[in-house]
């Protein structure tokens, strides 16, 4: 390359898939380059023509169009197309227009195939899958964010400390002493071979034993924990940790198989990662008034932009905010239940939405419902649940969960009734569908216990699992719901470009991204009979089916998790600035690198929206 | 756009023969080999389509604009159609001046007393220079630059002138824009003159801004212009007769 070309390998450079590239691969590109003139209106490339070149636009703008004539791309400055005819049959497949006057940079054949053969990065950004493009992005990511991907095993520095589950407390506390440990482990050594049967904490010790002053000689079965929660040892620390926040546990036993590999505390979590979210849900345990409840909150958002500048992944911020949000209200109804006294009949607290499928974010309103014991009699009873209900919905606002703009929280009366009660609300939303009615009710169909009689929650989901998936007519409305919000089609220079062409300067990434996908998902998952609420689980769920192909649960899972990915960073940076983190975003704020792969996930999207329609019959905009 | 009557008096009237004819001419004249090279590669014929030119984006840098007191400093070529430019060919030399560098030509050009010192006489690449630009159209911006001041370098290191028609991208700005200056009216609604400068040019059709100065730089610059100005104004079938010069 003559070294006066350089004002074009710097152009080059600015932009991907050049911006890797070493100097030396650059001037072999420049010293390649055809510059070729359209006018605005002119055709670059037609339908099936030959084409031997990869085109650069260095100046002016460009217009990609389906075979139908739809439109498929518009680019600027910067970008490139043609690599889709290059990498097939070197014919072209989208035909392409100036809409611009524009310079264009044609890279031939030979050199694109020796970039495509030498230069990981250039390969990565031109595969004609543009999913597997998405996932490589992805795993890159992944692959630099180590302390989120250790696993659980780490922290175990001792072997287990056992005891048959015959002994008696005294020896019990004798034994945790002797070896220093928070947790006794507890066999149950009648059978053939030793299994696991119960736990004992230090805490255990203080509340269930101290507290009642029992003998010294109480069988320890008497006061272990039965209903064991383990985490297997193949399992991330990080996903150990959601455990313990769902369950607000402090110790688990890490299993391979049904042999003990050790104990894992929460401090020893909290020692790994110092700035937890578990140790802020800790904090909130010790709350004793609303007032302290609120103070801890203003942490919150502290706490998820520390996990974002760590790397975490979607799933683990989502499930740690979750988590969160379900800490604050488990100890509002604590506090709420220690003020009006103890319920009179049971009860079920339950999160709907963002919170039951451990999706939250900074940017979050409450939604939540009780369900009541049959026995419920709104004469003698509902004074305490609507007093209860609104001191934890106050309380949550207070924390800045927002009072639900729907009315769907537990104060409202038509979302506070027993499960008798729940069931013909579900049955007829199964049964009579109505699109108006199911559009108001999508959110009941995200659900998860959270504090009570939690089995009433369980019961609820395994009637809708049932419900939904026999409903053909049902379904069909639930996908025509989950067709009103569609993804952009891409950006340009500085806009947003809908399907239609138009041009917007912002978007909304939760309606015109991370929601469309969960509506259609939670479709997916009814219809296969899946009784998991967050959307990586029911995309699993769906997987094992043959509902939708193998690759396109890979795909969804992909473009969800960019999508959100983006919108969580979004949100951390307007945190660390200062501002009110909101989910507007402008193409001007997104990185090249986030444009052009939010772009292959919106198509991801609005493929998978195709397929939904024509796989539930769901036509939009018909009366059914 | 035919401009034979303003040319100097070393310039024979054109109209007698078309340039193909000069050239076979001028081959048979030549006594320099280099020179007979460069004819003897042809010119295309006034009836040419554009589509159908070979032509060469041409741009020198020199030490002031009168070619009988400046230097040439650096040349810089493009080979192009008028659908592709082809970079892989474009070349660039720096070439030692005769007379010394004035610190304000530096300033412009920025190429400086240390670039030059290593720099080759003209002479020296005179065959690489001619080779790239035989058989093929010289395109230029502004016309008084290049054919004169290689014609003087010729005559003083081989004792023989050169002669070839180019394209000025800036006469057919000029000629499209023949009221450059605003009326008074125009003048009062603030309108600026239109200026036929390269980068001004350029910015009409939506190329874009390349740092100036720099043969090679200057050489790309007008070789696109060149293909935006046929893609607006005229069309690949134009005669290339009705654009040369």
């Amino acid at each position: 390359m003559q070294a006066e070309l350089i004002e074009i390998r710097n152009h080059l450079a600015q932009h991907p898939p050049f911006d890797e590239m070493p100097e030396e691969t650059l001037d072999k590109v420049v010293s390649s380059i055809e510059v070729a003139y359209y006018r605005a209106g002119s055709d670059i490339l037609k339908f099936g023509e030959r084409n031997a070149h990869l085109h650069y636009i260095r100046s002016g703008a460009v217009e990609m169009y389906r075979r139908s004539g739809e439109l498929y791309n518009r680019l600027g400055e910067g970008e490139i197309y043609g690599q889709y005819g290059l990498l097939m049959s070197k014919t072209v497949r989208f035909p392409v227009k100036a809409i611009e006057d524009s310079l264009i940079y044609l890279i031939p054949d030979e050199i694109f195939q020796y970039l495509w053969q030498n230069d990981d990065n250039f390969t990565d950004f031109v595969e004609v899958e543009d999913r597997s493009r998405l996932r490589s992005a992805l795993s890159r990511r992944e692959k630099s964010n180590q302390p989120m991907t250790a696993r659980v095993t780490r922290l175990i520095s001792r072997e287990p400390v056992t005891a048959p589950n015959t002994v008696r407390l005294q020896e019990a506390a004798r034994i945790m002493t002797e070896h220093g440990v928070s947790a006794l482990l507890l066999l149950d050594e009648s059978g053939d071979r030793p299994t696991l049967c119960g736990i004992i904490t230090d805490r255990d010790l203080r509340t269930r034993a101290l507290c009642e002053a029992l003998p010294s000689e109480t069988p320890i079965s008497d006061i272990m924990t039965n209903r064991l929660i383990t985490t297997s040892s193949n399992s991330f620390i990080f996903e150990a940790m959601l455990t313990m926040l769902h369950n607000n546990v402090h110790h688990l036993p890490v299993m391979d198989g049904d042999r003990i590999r050790g104990v894992i505390a929460l401090s020893d979590i909290v020692k790994h990662e110092s700035q937890s979210s578990l140790y802020l849900v800790s904090n909130i345990y010790q709350q004793q008034d609303v007032k302290g409840l609120k103070r801890l909150s203003k942490e919150v958002p502290n706490t998820f932009v520390r996990m974002v500048r760590e790397d975490a992944n979607s799933h683990m911020i989502g499930s740690a905010m979750a988590g969160i949000g379900r800490s604050f209200s488990q100890r509002l109804l604590e506090l709420g239940e220690e003020k009006l006294g103890p319920p009179p009949v049971p009860y079920c607290f339950m999160a709907l939405g963002s919170m039951a499928r451990d999706e939250q974010l900074v940017v979050t309103d409450q939604d939540n419902a009780m369900v009541l014991d049959d026995s419920f009699d709104p004469a003698q009873h509902d004074d305490y649940f609507l007093a209860l209900a609104k001191f934890v919905s106050d309380g949550l606002a207070e924390c800045g969960y927002s009072y639900c703009t729907g009315d769907i929280m537990a104060t409202n009366q038509k979302w506070r009734q027993p499960l008798r009660v729940w069931k013909e609300y579900f049955a007829d939303w199964t049964d009579n569908p109505k699109a108006e009615a199911l559009l108001n009710s999508n959110i009941f169909f995200d659900l998860d216990g959270i504090h009570g009689r939690t089995e009433y929650t369980e019961e609820l989901k395994g009637f809708i699992a049932d419900r939904a998936s026999n409903s053909q007519r049902f379904l069909a409305m639930l996908a025509r719901n989950a067709l009103n919000r569609t993804p952009p089609l891409g950006f340009f220079r500085t806009f947003v470009m809908e399907e239609s062409g138009k041009q917007v300067k912002t978007f909304n990434l939760k309606r015109r991204g991370t929601a469309p996908v969960s509506d259609l998902i939670r479709v997916h998952s009814l219809a296969c009979g899946s009784k998991a609420q967050n959307t990586f689980n029911r995309l699993k769920a769906i997987g094992q089916t043959k509902l939708i192909p193998e690759d396109g649960v890979d795909n969804l899972r992909d473009a969800f998790e960019f999508i959100a990915i983006v919108r969580i960073r979004h949100q951390a940076l307007a945190i660390e600035a200062g501002r009110e983190p909101d989910n507007n975003v402008r193409p001007e704020d997104l990185s090249p690198f986030e444009r052009s792969h939010l772009k292959d996930a919106f198509q991801v999207v609005s493929q998978a929206q195709k397929f939904l329609k024509f796989r539930y019959n769901a036509q939009v905009g018909r009366n059914v | 756009m035919s401009d034979n009557r303003g040319s100097t008096t070393t310039e024979e009237p054109a109209k007698i023969l078309s340039w193909p004819e000069r050239f076979r001419e001028l081959a048979e004249q030549a006594e320099d080999e280099r020179l007979r090279a460069f004819y003897e590669a042809g010119c295309v014929g006034p009836k040419t389509p554009m589509k159908d030119v070979p032509f060469i984006g041409l741009d020198f840098e020199t030490t002031g604009l009168d070619p009988n007191q400046h230097s040439i400093v650096s040349i810089g070529v493009v080979p192009f159609t008028i659908d592709r430019i082809q970079l892989g060919g474009s070349r660039h030399w720096l070439v030692k001046p005769q007379l010394p560098l004035h610190q304000t030509s530096i300033t412009i050009h920025g190429i400086t007393h240390t670039d030059i010192d290593q720099a080759p006489d003209l002479a020296e690449v005179l065959d690489e220079i001619l080779a790239s630009m035989a058989g093929r159209i010289p395109v230029v911006h502004y016309r008084n630059i290049e054919r004169p001041f290689l014609n003087v370098a010729l005559k003083w290191r081989i004792g023989q002138e050169i002669r070839f028609p180019v394209i000025d991208t800036m006469a057919i700005e000029a000629h499209l824009h023949p009221h450059r200056q605003p009326n008074w009216w125009q003048k009062l609604k603030g309108q600026q003159p239109i200026s036929i400068r390269l980068a001004d040019s350029r910015a009409r059709y939506g190329l874009p801004h390349y740092p100036p100065h720099n043969a090679l730089v200057d050489a790309l610059a007008s070789a696109e212009l060149l293909m935006a100005q046929i893609q607006h104004h005229f069309s690949p079938e134009t005669p290339i007769g009705d654009l040369w010069l």
